[in-house]
């Protein structure tokens, strides 16, 4: 068990410096165009992404509590609260592709778009930012998906009785997993949607 | 992964687990409070430091850290250093790469940041 623990931690700190690079790009251009990027941030829709963040706070809840319930062999616990943790992550995703749908209708998406910015002077360092956006919430959302998938496998093998007291490493895996991308969101809600939005 | 070899970890208790929900919830209606308020550059200090104090929770806690051995605790510092590296060293390298062009540009840069 522990070497199952310290296996998925080394795979997440992959994970975190993958996103790592992200995030360095992020702050180096921030730097480079600070009032392009502030400019863009009244395109980021606080309401929605503060809800997205509580909905993902909300299915860690859900997804720790599922470990609990398997830890304790409670077999109708597990199945509920992994059920609960899928409809907190397809919530979140479904919110998500409202906001992407609203980046679309404005024409702020850069590279498959013609890029449209309100702001001419910016027209070409807001794109920098866009991209950034969607990259950086777009491998998040991808990570999501993923998550869903292995908790589908989850819920198939908790129907199945595979858990119980004594073996419950996978539930416990994939809740890391799942805690993971809950840290990332953590981190990029503040950073795209919060910073420099009263300009 | 043998089935007759599950660690001992001990089992959280519901209260816990829901006060860290509530203050993650709070801390997140707290970081977007603030942001409404103008604090000039402490405004990202702010934001990043309740980012940091909700991750750490998520990890001490929901993700029990607290609860792992001492290797996978080294682990996750190793996983931190290595992060600020790739972040301080890249993001030191390209805010400083202007200064080739001026005499001073440490003695410039304080002058420039006090007059603004």
């Amino acid at each position: 068990m522990d070497a199952s623990t310290l296996g998925m931690w080394t795979f997440l700190i992959t994970e975190v410096l993958f996103f790592g690079g992200m995030f360095a790009a992020y702050a180096v251009y921030r730097n480079m165009y600070p009032e392009a990027f502030a400019s863009t941030s009244k395109y980021m829709d606080v309401i929605l992404g503060g809800t997205n963040t509580a909905v993902l706070i909300c299915s860690s809840l859900t997804m720790v509590l599922a470990v609990r319930a398997a830890q304790l062999s409670k077999r109708r616990d597990l199945i509920i609260f992994v059920i609960l943790t899928m409809i907190f992550g397809s919530a979140f995703l479904v919110i998500k592709g409202f906001e992407y749908h609203s980046k679309w209708v404005e024409h702020l998406v850069p590279g498959i778009q013609n890029f449209q910015y309100e702001e001419t002077r910016y027209l070409h360092n807001a794109q920098i930012l866009f991209f950034l956006y969607f990259c950086m919430t777009g491998m998040h959302a991808l990570h999501m998906i993923v998550g869903l998938g292995l908790l589908t496998y989850l819920l198939i093998q908790a129907v199945r009785r595979v858990y119980h007291a004594n073996y419950f490493a996978p539930v416990e895996m994939i809740g890391l997993y799942w805690h993971f991308v809950d840290v990332v969101w953590i981190f990029l809600f503040p950073l795209l949607y919060l910073i420099g939005h009263r300009r | 992964m043998s089935a007759n070899h599950e660690h001992h970890t001990p089992i959280p208790k519901v209260g816990t687990l829901v006060a860290v929900w509530a203050a993650l919830i709070v801390l997140t209606g707290l970081t977007s409070a603030v942001s409404y308020i103008e604090l000039g550059e402490l405004n990202i200090v702010v934001a990043l430091l309740i980012a940091v104090t909700k991750a750490s929770l998520v990890a001490w806690i929901f993700m029990a850290v607290r609860h792992t051995t001492s290797l996978t605790k080294l682990f996750c510092v190793a996983g931190l250093a290595w992060l600020s590296i790739l972040i301080l060293l890249t993001y030191s390298d390209y805010s400083t790469r202007d200064w080739i062009y001026q005499a001073k540009p440490w003695a410039t840069n304080k002058a420039a940041g006090e007059s603004r």
